[in-house]
């Protein structure tokens, strides 16, 4: 064995302290202006489950990045980057090493509820404020609310009401039902029938990740509904929309969904059989405000004239408000309480217009009606219709103890 | 009303059985003929997938997208098996899965950065995207009629190709004794590299017919990896007529599972309990028809060897 140094141990303890004190000299000029500065952790899901969303949502990120010159709040940042690959052990474990080794004062990015359920706790006992840059999970909105969990996006329940609402308005009287076979799934469907009044001929529950849905389309055709909603996030709903399309139901049925299975992302792979499908969110590219607008153009010119979908938009909005919370609390990031005074303030322009925080930190805002038609370029996308629901919240806020 | 509906489930159900069959064809006969376990199987599905949706939107032709999905396919694999599998052929089983593991992961990135991490469109050629009343009062679409027809058209071909040609006869012999098969003046090397580029080349035609129906997405290939290889159990590894009758049995299980039970349940049990169980039993339905066919064939339904 040798060691590693070839100078006597005294000396090298010697040389070590002078360098700590020379160090130590040089900070101490530089004087007190010179902060230490923000740490925020990111995950990027660009593999796994979510690798489109998950890139979306980079996408988002990295344009909200540049466009303050990588600082926030006017403070210098360091994001510390992870691809948690949409798997909640990973994702666990490069959270806590995030608190631990780097010592990050914010932290967004997963995709998945499951995510977000599996990293949340950690977090929160390292008293990190977390927003949320997509999942809304339902346990953190009611009893196990959090003062640092920020759903900054959406309750996941939200977008489900709104399509319910959206069907009771159009006059559906029968209406089958189709999700997969999981908590969000269920969740998903709960959701829907709180605002649909109309019958529900049919609940159909699916695998997680089925390919093949011919036997569930035998049995809606046999149904005879007038409207389908179905919440298949991700290539099953592209897989959905594909099949039904082929099976030539589309003539007599009308498709309705959340704007999960309508997004960007699917119209990409799905194309024209996506034409004239009815989904709900609480963004659009073309919702009229300024802050989107100029979101939006600069998103555009950044990918190639791309379209940024509702992941991207939410990121960005992350950036947005991180970036509010951290000049509203002086530029400390280290100062937990104000920064998430700051939060909850909402004091930023977001992409979807202004909104506010319910006592639960997850938004009241409005869900809007769009449909998936053509631009003046022939392009495929979706246009906003109608607002159906007007600063809506959401239906956990009352068992949340926070006020 | 109800006949009608059964008749179509029973169609669902070949379908997706024949799909299953297109994609274990291909695993099967390089697994019991050349031994060798290649997981890389799916990666092959995926790269048909996604060629032949780039060609088709370029060129606007469905049958020259396959083609050439399955042509570059076949240059892919050929590549793979002078690079990589040559090397695993006297290897065990695991070192070849944990190789061929790790091509998977290599084709995911490759895929992911020449065509980005969303899923890619793969049109549906414009004369097959409607449905076909095929009897009255049952319009079929016309495409799954296609993937119907392209699997019992593979399923014939391979079985006159190994049971009634010579080159057959041969792929046969290497595999039941190849020394004995080397003396008698058969290259068996040889018989297996291209036993090794007919599997990859079904692999590429399941992909290129699948897309127009599926998401064309990175992974896509290990999704339907799993119900390949329940296949292949069933039906006896190494047995092209096993793959064959295993894919039917899976896809009809699957699908009337899908089907039916869930509506047996509910006229059975209570409705919340039915909502419970019915999805879950149909979930498990292929599994545990593995099951069952392992308790009383061990070695699946037909197995080549003994």
């Amino acid at each position: 064995m040798r060691s590693k140094s070839t100078k006597p141990p005294v000396a090298t303890a010697l040389s070590r302290t002078l360098r700590s004190l020379m160090l130590a000299s040089a900070f101490g000029v530089a004087g007190a202006a010179l902060a230490a500065p923000v740490k925020v952790g990111l995950a990027l899901d660009i593999s796994g489950p979510f690798a489109a969303l998950g890139a979306e949502a980079r996408d988002g990120f990295a344009l909200g990045i540049k466009q303050l010159g990588g600082k926030l709040g006017g403070q210098p940042v360091e994001f510390v980057q992870a691809d948690m690959a949409g798997s909640p052990d990973q994702a666990k474990q490069l959270v806590d090493r995030m608190i631990q080794r780097d010592k990050i004062d914010l932290f967004s990015g997963p995709i998945g509820s499951n995510i977000a359920l599996a990293v949340g706790p950690t977090l929160f006992a390292a008293k990190v404020p977390y927003l949320s840059s997509n999942a809304g999970p339902s346990q953190f909105a009611g009893a196990q609310c959090n003062a640092y969990f920020f759903g900054t996006a959406y309750q996941n329940d939200q977008f489900h009401e709104a399509a319910g609402k959206f069907a009771q308005d159009r006059g559906f009287k029968k209406m089958v039902m189709i999700a997969p076979n999981y908590p969000a799934g269920k969740d998903a469907l709960g959701g829907a029938k709180r605002q649909f009044k109309g019958q529900v001929a049919d609940e159909l529950y699916t695998k997680l990740g089925q390919i093949d849905y011919a036997a569930e389309l035998a049995q809606i055709r046999a149904a005879k509904p007038d409207s389908i909603y179905f919440f298949l996030p991700g290539a099953m709903g592209i897989n959905f929309i594909k099949q039904f399309v082929g099976a030539g139901l589309s003539k007599d049925i009308t498709l309705v969904t959340s704007g999960f299975s309508a997004d960007e992302d699917v119209i990409g792979a799905v194309g024209e059989p996506m034409l004239g499908l009815f989904n709900t969110s609480h963004w659009a590219h073309d919702l009229d405000n300024a802050a989107n607008k100029a979101f939006v153009d600069a998103f555009k010119k950044e990918y190639n004239g791309r379209y940024p979908s509702v992941y991207a938009a939410q990121a960005y909005d992350v950036i947005l408000a991180m970036d509010a919370a951290v000049k509203q609390a002086g530029g400390n990031a280290q100062n937990r309480e104000a920064v998430i005074a700051a939060l909850k303030k909402a004091n930023y322009a977001s992409t979807r217009g202004s909104f506010k925080y319910a006592n639960n930190h997850y938004p009241i805002e409005n869900f809007y009606l769009r449909v998936i038609g053509k631009d003046a370029q022939g392009k495929i996308t979706n246009k906003t219709v109608s607002t159906l629901l007007t600063n809506y919240g959401d239906t956990y806020s009352d068992k949340c103890p926070m006020k | 009303m109800t006949g009608i509906l059964f008749l179509e489930q029973l169609l669902n159900g070949l379908g997706f059985g024949l799909m299953l069959f297109l994609l274990a064809a291909g695993l099967t006969l390089v697994f019991g003929i050349m031994d060798v376990l290649n997981l890389a199987h799916g990666s092959l599905f995926m790269s048909g997938a996604y060629v032949a949706a780039q060609a088709h939107q370029q060129s606007g032709s469905f049958v020259a997208a396959i083609a050439l999905a399955v042509l570059v396919t076949v240059v892919v694999a050929a590549l793979l098996e002078v690079l990589l599998m040559r090397q695993l052929y006297k290897r065990d089983h695991l070192a070849q899965v944990l190789a061929t593991f790790g091509v998977i992961l290599v084709a995911d990135d490759l895929v992911k950065m020449i065509w980005g991490p969303s899923p890619v469109m793969a049109p549906t050629p414009a004369a097959l995207s409607g449905p076909i009343e095929i009897i009255d009062g049952l319009p079929y679409p016309a495409y799954r009629l296609v993937i119907l027809g392209a699997g019992v058209l593979v399923a014939l071909a391979l079985y006159l190709l190994v049971n009634h040609t010579r080159v057959g006869m041969r792929v046969r012999a290497g595999a039941s004794d190849r020394p004995m098969a080397e003396l008698m003046g058969v290259h068996v090397g040889r018989i297996f590299n291209g036993v090794f580029l007919l599997g990859a080349a079904l692999a590429a035609l399941a992909g290129a017919l699948m897309g127009p129906i599926v998401a064309v997405q990175v992974g896509m290939g290990e999704q339907i990896l799993i119900p390949a290889l329940v296949v292949l159990v069933i039906g006896g590894i190494g047995s092209v007529r096993g793959a064959f009758v295993a894919a039917l049995l899976v896809g009809l299980v699957d699908t009337i599972g899908r089907a039916f039970l869930p509506m047996l349940l509910r006229a059975t049990l209570p409705p919340a309990t039915a909502a419970d169980l019915g999805p879950l039993f149909a979930e498990v339905a292929m599994y545990a028809l593995m099951v069952v066919v392992l308790i009383f064939r061990p070695s699946g339904l037909f197995s080549a060897r003994t």
